[in-house]
């Protein structure tokens, strides 16, 4: 197992979690032989704000969120937790969790990863884009009574 | 009291197979798509994600279809979903100063830093029906925009602060401080009174839309008055991340849209206090504004005590009335109990009534 630091996995696991199913699934369609640990389970994660936006927590609801666990023959352990109920999402992310501690760690960054997080940010510029077009100076109005 | 009967089945079961036909309606238009719904009827969604307390768009758009648009059988058929699913962790508080916005208003400061963002809002339409819809006309995509306002809101990283905060740099506003503290959960545990904001919070942001929004507008027309302003109100994504236990690291698992508001309202002052501007807080899973503005109308309204107001008696006022009223699901179970079977129920008033008319009777009698 490689020493992939925290802040690198956390990238990954993000996207991966992040991904839409069907378009993770056709960037690696086959999963390599692999031991289930977590067959995929479904549940819920409470979603948390903040009174006011930085005061004390809340229960703001639940969302729906997969998890899996999986093992490589070569012995790397993956994990994941996905939004959404897709259970094969959640296997494929946690195998690829996996395999990015593995030396096919670059080869899945360019093939997957990366493909994953330029799509994702062509479609929030995009969306960004559409929002500073809505964007507005309001001006108020010199009443006679104030020159 | 609801006994139970026996019986009936051959009768259920045929009024079940008749609902389910009824749902489908004329079997030679085209059935609805789960898909169709999730996305052209998104904010009946947000609504049944907001309500039902579960953030999942086909279940919500599921339900709708099930519940034949009834809106609140569908936060009913949530509320059982959610129920069977096992906690698997909470969320660090979402960071909505960090959201991508798709909309963001202020109707107190005009030049907010960010700018003003109206996104695909009603605002300013003019509610007159579109008939190019009935005629089953493609709304054109819109076209690669241009930003009017230079610079735009910006790549996705941007962080957006909070109107209140520049109010708050000169101490003109009251401070939300950040607390790590467990908030309580009245999924968990029933909610106890007096509630602490953070349970008033929970209560309002699932209750019924209809019922908050009449209580703020109560409060607007002079029922426990806090002359509220909006002072934001935003609209968009924000991640959510979940410390992973095999991992000892938080990570992000998804993203929601969130519909955040807050209001400033005028605030005299008290022995403790010196004369500033206090909030009121909404926040609501999915594009549901009306539901974000009516809720921190509420909210404030019921922070009377701790700013040292006076209690009018307004409604809104009346944490136990307000608390214990707002769930639609809770409502509607009482409410539509009644017209189950009570025949047991109903055979003891009946005797009742008529040895009392019996008494009654004889010494009507006795007298004449």
């Amino acid at each position: 197992m490689t020493d992939a630091t925290p802040i690198h996995r956390k990238t990954w696991m993000a996207t991966l979690a992040k991904a839409d199913p069907v378009r993770l699934a056709a960037l690696f369609p086959d999963l390599p032989p692999h031991h289930v640990l977590r067959q995929p389970e479904i549940g819920a994660v409470m979603v948390r704000g903040r009174v006011g936006g930085t005061g004390a927590a809340f229960n703001l609801g639940e969302m729906t969120v997969t998890r899996a666990s999986v093992r490589l023959e070569s012995g790397e352990v993956g994990h994941a937790w996905v939004q959404g109920r897709d259970k094969l999402h959640a296997l494929r992310a946690a195998t690829l969790d996996a395999l990015m501690q593995s030396n096919r760690a670059a080869d899945l960054a360019a093939r997957v990863l990366q493909p994953l997080q330029a799509e994702t940010q062509v479609a929030r510029a995009t969306r960004a884009a559409k929002a500073a077009a809505t964007k507005v100076d309001f001006f108020t109005m010199v009443r006679g009574e104030d020159k | 009291m609801y006994v139970a009967v026996k019986g009936g089945e051959r009768a259920i079961d045929n009024a079940h197979q008749w609902l389910a036909e009824e749902r489908r309606g004329d079997p030679a238009m085209p059935a609805l798509s789960i898909p169709q719904i999730r996305e052209q009827m998104a904010l009946a969604v947000n609504r049944v994600m907001a309500e039902g307390s579960l953030y999942d768009r086909d279940l919500a758009a599921l339900a709708i279809k099930q519940a034949r648009g009834d809106l609140i059988e569908a936060v009913f058929l949530i509320r059982a979903y959610r129920t069977t699913l096992p906690r698997l962790a909470a969320s660090h508080p979402v960071d909505t100063a960090a959201m991508a916005v798709d909309r963001r208003i202020s109707a107190t400061f005009k030049d907010l830093p960010g700018g003003q963002i109206l996104g695909p809002t009603f605002d300013y339409t003019h509610r007159l029906l579109d008939f190019a819809l009935m005629a089953e006309g493609e709304t054109p995509r819109s076209a690669p925009p241009s930003p009017v306002g230079g610079e735009g809101r910006g790549e996705g990283e941007a962080r957006f602060p909070h109107v209140t905060s520049f109010l708050n740099r000169d101490g003109l506003i009251e401070s939300a401080e950040a607390s790590n503290a467990t908030p309580p959960d009245l999924t968990r545990e029933p909610m106890e009174l007096p509630a602490d904001r953070p349970l008033r919070l929970q209560a309002l942001t699932r209750g019924d839309e209809g019922f908050v929004l009449s209580m703020a507008y109560s409060t607007q027309r002079g029922y426990g008055r806090t002359h509220a302003f909006v002072g934001e109100l935003r609209i968009g994504t924000v991640a959510v991340e979940v410390d992973i236990p095999e991992l000892g690291f938080a990570v992000e698992i998804g993203e929601i849209e969130l519909t955040e508001c807050e209001t400033v309202n005028q605030f005299k002052g008290s022995k403790t206090e010196p004369p500033q501007f206090t909030r009121g807080y909404g926040l609501v899973m999915g594009q549901s504004e009306r539901k974000a503005i009516a809720m921190s109308l509420v909210d404030r309204a019921l922070r009377w005590q701790e700013l040292g107001e006076d209690f009018t008696g307004a409604p809104a006022q009346d944490e136990e009335f307000v608390l214990m009223h707002c769930d639609n699901i809770q409502a509607t179970g009482f409410l539509e109990h009644i017209k189950l079977p009570h025949y047991v129920d109903f055979q003891a008033e009946l005797e009742l009534v008529r040895k009392l008319r019996s008494e009654a009777m004889a010494l009507q009698e006795a007298a004449e």
